[in-house]
């Protein structure tokens, strides 16, 4: 603590964000008088959470701190359940990229461009057996920052390809990268991305997805054709290993992209069509989707990340008036998304500063999300979508001791991130520099490009 | 809350099924059944009755069309509109791709394509292969989803093209200009674009065999394991087996020949040859094959094999007793099929009904969809589209659209609602500008 004050008034204002580590992972912690808002239940306007072993013990307004625990005294300060977010590279440092290719060969041959392929059987842009698990490093800079936004958990995928691997649940913080994984098969990434004219096959969308409903069918096929085998193996020819169809065949669900109406439609049938279960991701036309979404019961990520104006767009030539309106309209699509009771998470698509985190939120809520709903879409529902609500989400005893500690509302700007919890260990993120609009004196702008 | 949901269901209810619609005093070109001027009624979206005197329905809703002419509504055999791509150039047989899989229903052409009385297409994909992707026929049913734009109950298409496009005349390599990556695609000649398909053939055959040994081998009890779909190769085995159209893009008289008696060869049948601009040199044996033929009006040079064209291609091989269309190929011409079919009274001679059918009810039989479409007759589908002058007429206008006589663009309606979406537009723009304003300082610190 005292470390923490002397850093705070000594150094200068433009360090961004920082934080002290006390490895507490193992003892007890009682967070004592403190209103807490446990997600799954009514606010507690003020009680005690006890955390031990990294996990939570005990949450209520008549909780004793234990004896041995070490206590927060922490009136005027409300805990939260560790923010989520639901889709990110958080934890893959930026510099791992696999290629593609059916299989064997080994990742020796990553660093060499792949030749054209010259179709599905080429299994161009295709890593589906990566696995995000495999790929996290405590190390990655950017956990600072989002744990000092109030995030203890990232659902994180690779990115790269039209399959891009495997996605896990991931801890914003652990001793090795071993510690931090939560669930190691979140689901395979999929982007519709095609090799550009000239590059090989798929080179359009249409091709794309193409490729994506082969693979699936393959994989259908090496997996009845392996069990043929299993039983059939004397007099039969083996099927060939395929680590591509492997990985699609691990994974317990897909995440397909939709940015328009039109996508969404698109990629409901497409699911459909495979019976893949699917979670859309995206979203900006959300508001104007939600009829299709209900009808076919499937969950979706949203982007916080709303859609911008071009920076470089010309003033005497606006954008058309559709266009407009679903800048204008999108960040309505969580309040939709609620009023039509479709299941969904929100993500941040990665941001530079806590403040542009909450003024993305500020803006659905203006448009018709209630805050409370705001919370679960960034807490419980992420972790129902992906199946760990039985460990993350809420402020229940036995779940992960992820838990956020403000002075103020979570979601709101201006309020201070007191401390967070990762798996029970407490960071102390020092408070961002104030925007410029308000301390004009102590401009952040020298910290702008570090991250 | 609940009576309001109800009563609106109800409305809902109400507006599906429609009232009649009577359109009134027209010039009515019916393409198949002579021209007349009268009335037609629609009802349930379909033609209900033809007629010079007809008694309008009390519940119908009445169009005075006093001096306008209506006609079918027009049919392009040959468009690029309406989806999110259109070309999987990296293969050369790319039939494992389809535009179904990315019709975008929020293509502002389509809407152009209906103010020029467009209401049924045929979209292609492009030409960048010997054997290309899967087609799909759609009305232009601008505000529904994808799936509600598709036409039922048409025959599934695919498109072949041959010459200098699948073999990349100008680029033969298929080397991307200024750029390293290199993709050597097979075929470079006009040899090749016949050996590609030949072989692609010759697959299809082999995969068709392995679901016939599998299903025999399951009939006599045997243990087997299906046969892994092949994507590639499943649409080239429908050809085979007549259940999906060829739509072939060629120019040369040769390269016709060549493709029909690779047809002929294999058992298939090439449904239209598109473009077709030598067509009139080889009419007689694209008549003898079955095949139709959509070429354009006047359109041509515009690259070395279409030098050889003529304007009266397509009444010559109409002559000759080849089913011929007029396509658009262009958002663009899909504007005015109308003037294209005109051009056609010049050069070479044919009557109003002749030049019309080119748009309408021949477009409609290559498709096989002539059964609901291409004519004004009781029974079809109510697709309509109701002009100021004869369509025929460089100065005719289009005033109203009916697709299963559901109104899809009404001029007036246009021009009048174009205040308010300006209004509309600078609203947003100053609440964007606004909020950009406010947001500024956060975004761009102050250096």
């Amino acid at each position: 603590m005292i470390s923490d004050r002397l850093v705070k008034r000594f150094v200068p204002a433009f360090l961004v964000c920082a934080s002290a580590v006390f490895a507490q992972g193992t003892g007890s912690i009682a967070i004592h008088n403190a209103r807490v808002v446990p997600v799954s239940g009514p606010a507690i306007d003020r009680g005690t959470v006890v955390l031990r072993n990294g996990l939570i013990e005990a949450v209520g307004a008549d909780v004793t701190p234990p004896a041995d625990a070490w206590v927060i005294e922490a009136d005027g300060l409300t805990v939260y359940p560790g923010l989520i977010d639901a889709l990110s590279t958080l934890g893959i440092p930026s510099n791992a990229a696999p290629t593609g290719g059916r299989g064997g060969g080994g990742a020796g041959q990553a660093a060499q461009a792949p030749a054209p392929a010259r179709g599905p059987e080429d299994r161009p842009m295709t890593t589906s057996w990566v696995r995000a698990a495999d790929l996290v490093r405590p190390n990655d800079r950017r956990l600072e920052q989002a744990r000092a936004a109030g995030f203890t958990t990232s659902i994180t995928f690779p990115e790269r390809g039209i399959f891009a691997g495997q996605g896990a649940v991931v801890d914003l913080a652990g001793e090795n990268a071993g510690r931090m994984i939560v669930a190691d098969n979140a689901g395979e990434y999929v982007s519709l991305i095609t090799a550009g004219f000239g590059g090989g096959f798929p080179n359009s969308l249409m091709g794309v997805i193409s490729y994506v409903r082969q693979v699936y069918l393959d994989a259908e096929h090496y997996r009845a054709a392996k069990q043929f085998y299993s039983t059939h193996s004397r007099g039969s020819q083996r099927p060939e290993y395929d680590r591509a169809l492997e990985g699609v065949l691990d994974s317990p669900r897909v995440l397909l992209p939709a940015t328009r109406r039109i996508d969404v439609d698109r990629m409901l049938r497409f699911a459909q069509e495979l019976r893949l279960n699917a979670l859309l991701y995206g979203l900006p036309e959300g508001y104007r989707s939600a009829d299709l979404l209900k009808k076919a019961n499937t969950s979706v990520l949203v982007n916080l990340h709303w859609p911008e104006p071009a920076r470089d767009a010309d003033p005497e030539s606006p954008d058309a008036l559709q266009v407009l309106e679903v800048r204008d309209q999108a960040p309505s699509t969580p309040a939709m998304l609620v009023r039509s009771g479709v299941k969904f998470a929100l993500y941040t698509g990665g941001f530079e500063r806590r403040a542009d985190f909450v003024r993305s939120l500020k803006r659905a809520t203006e448009a018709g999300l209630a805050p409370e709903d705001a919370l679960r879409a960034l807490t419980l529902w992420p972790a129902e979508i992906y199946g760990v609500a039985d460990r993350l989400g809420s402020i229940e005893p036995g779940k992960i001791a992820n838990l956020v500690v403000t002075k103020g509302d979570l979601l709101q700007d201006g309020t201070q991130v007191k401390y967070v919890f990762v798996d029970g260990a407490k960071f102390e993120p020092v408070e961002e520099a104030a925007p410029a609009r308000t301390d004009a004196a102590t401009p952040a702008a020298p910290q702008e490009g570090k991250r | 809350m609940k009576k309001l949901c109800i009563v609106a269901g109800a409305f809902v209810a109400a507006a599906l099924a429609a009232p009649p619609v009577v359109i009134q005093n027209a010039t009515i070109l019916t393409v198949t059944k002579g021209t007349l001027n009268g009335s037609i009624l629609i009802r349930d979206g379909k033609i209900a009755d033809v007629a010079e005197h007809l008694t309008a329905p009390t519940d119908a809703q009445v169009i005075d069309a006093s001096g306008q002419f209506v006609m079918p509504g027009i049919i392009d055999c040959h468009s690029h509109i309406a989806a999110d791509s259109i070309n999987e150039g990296s293969v050369s047989v790319s039939a494992m791709v389809g535009i179904e899989d990315v019709l975008n229903p929020g293509d502002i052409a389509i809407y152009r394509a209906l103010a020029g009385g467009v209401t049924t297409a045929n979209i292609l994909h492009g030409s960048a292969n010997a054997i290309g992707g899967k087609c799909t026929v759609v009305k232009l049913r601008w505000g529904k989803d994808a799936h509600d734009m598709i036409f039922q109950g048409a025959m599934p298409g695919i498109k072949f093209a041959l010459g200098e496009n699948p073999k990349r005349a100008g680029n033969p390599t298929g080397q991307r200009i200024g750029a390293q990556n290199v993709n050597y695609r097979y075929p470079a000649t006009r040899m090749g674009v016949e050996d590609v398909i030949r072989e692609a053939f010759t697959e299809a055959k082999a995969y068709q065999q392995s679901w016939k040994d599998y299903n025999d081998k399951v009939a006599r009890g045997e243990a087997a394991i299906e046969p892994r779909r092949d994507l590639r190769l499943e649409p080239l085995v429908e050809v085979l087996e007549g259940k999906r159209f060829v739509h072939a893009h060629c120019y040369r008289a040769d390269e016709i020949l060549m493709l029909l008696r690779v047809a002929d060869e294999f058992g298939f049948k090439i449904r239209t040859l598109q473009h077709v601009l030598e067509g009139y040199k080889v009419a007689k044996e694209i008549a003898e094959h079955g095949a139709g033929a959509s070429t354009f009006s006047d359109w041509w040079a515009y690259k070395l094999e279409a030098f050889d064209a003529i304007p009266y291609n397509a009444a010559l091989m109409m002559r000759k007793g080849v089913l011929v269309s007029l396509n658009s190929d262009s958002a663009e011409l899909m504007r005015h099929l109308n003037d294209e079919a005109a051009k056609t009274m010049k050069y070479g001679g044919l009557n109003e009904t002749e030049a019309l059918s080119l748009i309408t009810i021949n477009p409609a039989k290559q498709l096989a969809i002539d059964n609901h479409v291409g004519s004004i007759e009781v029974g079809k589908d109510a697709d309509l589209a109701i002009f100021d002058k004869h369509p025929l007429s460089n100065f005719a206008k289009v005033e109203k659209v009916y697709i299963d006589g559901e109104l899809y663009f009404d001029r007036n309606k246009d021009l009048a609602e174009r205040t308010a979406q300006e209004a509309e537009k600078k609203k947003l723009l100053d609440k964007e500008k606004d909020l950009l304003r406010r947001n500024a300082p956060a975004r761009r610190p102050a250096a």
